[in-house]
């Protein structure tokens, strides 16, 4: 078990597709209550990282401890994981056959065996926290995308999760529909939820991020508070926020 | 011997038509059955099940259904499995119905997109959950259209379980036929037997293709 209170800790991570290196020994450590943001160029590993926490992909070297599931055991008990660990894609994902209440409540109710009624009770909470409580009864394609997007971080939200993944969730949104999903994004960090989230929208990465991760190649390249993203110190997250050292 | 079509002829094809009807259930729910398992065995993790099931659905598609009859009926019992010609007829389209069916519901299954996989599995459904509760709703409203159309096939096919004596719509013209001796006039009210039969469920195949009304997701567009 991790002793120093950390939600998420990865300790020299490598993974491979093939030949090529996707995370080439990354570390981190997440406190609970803690926002990181990961950000980078695509294909610097910033989404694989992500997606090792929750076991969508297998690492070769290293270790991850999320909510003190041991990730890079074999054996792990997988269901358990999930249910500590809520994860928002960019494609939303929600199902398309399903209404936006029974989306919410379908993990719920199977997974942790919710009655039907207490799980809708939590659905209508779970949607007025994303600030769609009069969306219950559609299907996903009635709504935007935004709305969709937030309907699925309301999906996370009615696991109880003690942590949340973000990958990019706003990265299939105009400015627009950015700017709704952020706004509940925030208010989770300000409501305590410990976050690791992969996003390209670095105005909100400095508002909300207790800690930075730019990655590059592979490699933790440079973290540390959001203050780095006005302040860096590598020139290759000065090129990539865009400042001259 | 001669004499023209009448009130007994038409009675005897309505029994065969009967028959011909019994016959395409028989197909749809032995073969469907089958075609379930062979698809869920096509997209098995096990490479060794995959191989093998794919190896099966190839033999079948590369076989006529003919000679499928012949085997089962005159094979079988040539090697001492002495099976009725309703069992030989009904095991073949079974056969028949569930390599084609099942290759069918392989691609419907598959054409969900994967991320929904991802997000039910992030949802630590287990993978029955995954499957009955997020995947196969899916992959029915997909398949309806195709499984529909194909119905049709399977309802003209059953006029080969003639070959093995069972005496079904086609077999039953063959009689008529044989005792009046007027093809053009038989087969024609044979053609026009079948065609009813297969008519509404190709307009309803079709129907249901235009409003495949699966909601779909939309393409992320960044």
């Amino acid at each position: 078990m991790d002793t120093n209170g950390a939600v998420v800790s990865a300790r020299d991570v490598h993974k491979s597709f093939g030949p090529l290196k996707v995370l080439d020994g990354i570390d981190f450590e997440v406190q609970r209550g803690e926002v990181m943001v990961i950000i980078g160029r695509s294909g610097s590993g910033k989404s694989t990282a992500l997606r090792c926490l929750d076991r969508f992909e297998t690492i070769d070297e290293g270790e991850i401890i999320v909510c003190g599931h041991h990730v890079s055991d074999p054996n792990i008990d997988l269901r358990a994981l999930r249910q500590d660990v809520g994860i928002v894609f960019q494609s939303y994902n929600l199902f398309p056959h399903l209404t936006v209440e029974e989306n919410i409540i379908l993990a719920p109710c199977s997974v942790k065996r919710a009655s039907k009624t207490a799980a809708k009770e939590q659905a209508k909470r779970v949607l007025a926290q994303v600030g769609l409580e009069e969306k219950l009864h559609y299907y996903p394609e009635q709504l935007s995308g935004g709305q969709q997007q937030r309907a699925a971080i309301a999906r996370s939200l009615a696991m109880q999760p003690k942590v949340m993944l973000f990958d990019e969730v706003t990265s299939a949104l105009d400015p627009e529909l950015t700017g709704e999903v952020l706004k509940v994004i925030e208010a989770l960090a300000a409501d305590g939820m410990t976050m690791v989230m992969v996003t390209h929208e670095m105005g909100f990465a400095k508002g909300i991020a207790d800690q930075v991760l730019f990655m590059h190649r592979g490699k933790v390249h440079e973290s540390g508070p959001a203050t780095i993203l006005t302040s860096p110190t590598t020139p290759e997250l000065a090129q990539f926020v865009g400042k001259e050292l | 011997m001669g004499g023209s079509l009448n009130a007994n002829h038409l009675l005897f094809l309505g029994h065969g038509a009967l028959w011909t009807i019994g016959l395409s259930l028989i197909a749809f729910a032995g073969g469907g059955i089958a075609a379930f398992i062979i698809a869920l065995c096509r997209i098995s993790p096990n490479r060794a099940v995959r191989i093998v099931t794919a190896g099966y659905v190839q033999l079948i598609q590369g076989t006529p259904l003919l000679v499928i009859m012949f085997l089962s009926y005159f094979g079988l019992s040539a090697i001492g499995f002495s099976i009725s010609p309703l069992a030989a007829a009904g095991a073949s389209l079974t056969v028949y119905v569930s390599a084609y069916l099942g290759e069918i519901w392989r691609g419907c299954i598959q054409a969900v997109p994967k991320p929904q996989w991802e997000a039910a599995e992030g949802l630590a459904l287990t993978k029955a959950e995954r499957m009955t509760k997020v995947i196969l709703p899916q992959a029915i409203r997909i398949a309806t259209p195709p499984t529909v159309g194909f119905m049709v096939q399977i309802i003209k096919n059953t006029s080969l379980a003639s070959v093995v004596g069972f005496v079904e719509l086609a077999r039953a013209g063959q009689i008529i036929n044989n005792s009046l001796f007027e093809p053009f006039l038989t087969y024609s009210v044979i053609a026009v037997i079948y065609f009813a039969l297969c008519y509404p469920i190709s307009r309803l195949s079709r129907r249901l293709e235009r409003r495949s009304g699966l909601p779909r997701i939309k393409p992320v567009t960044a």
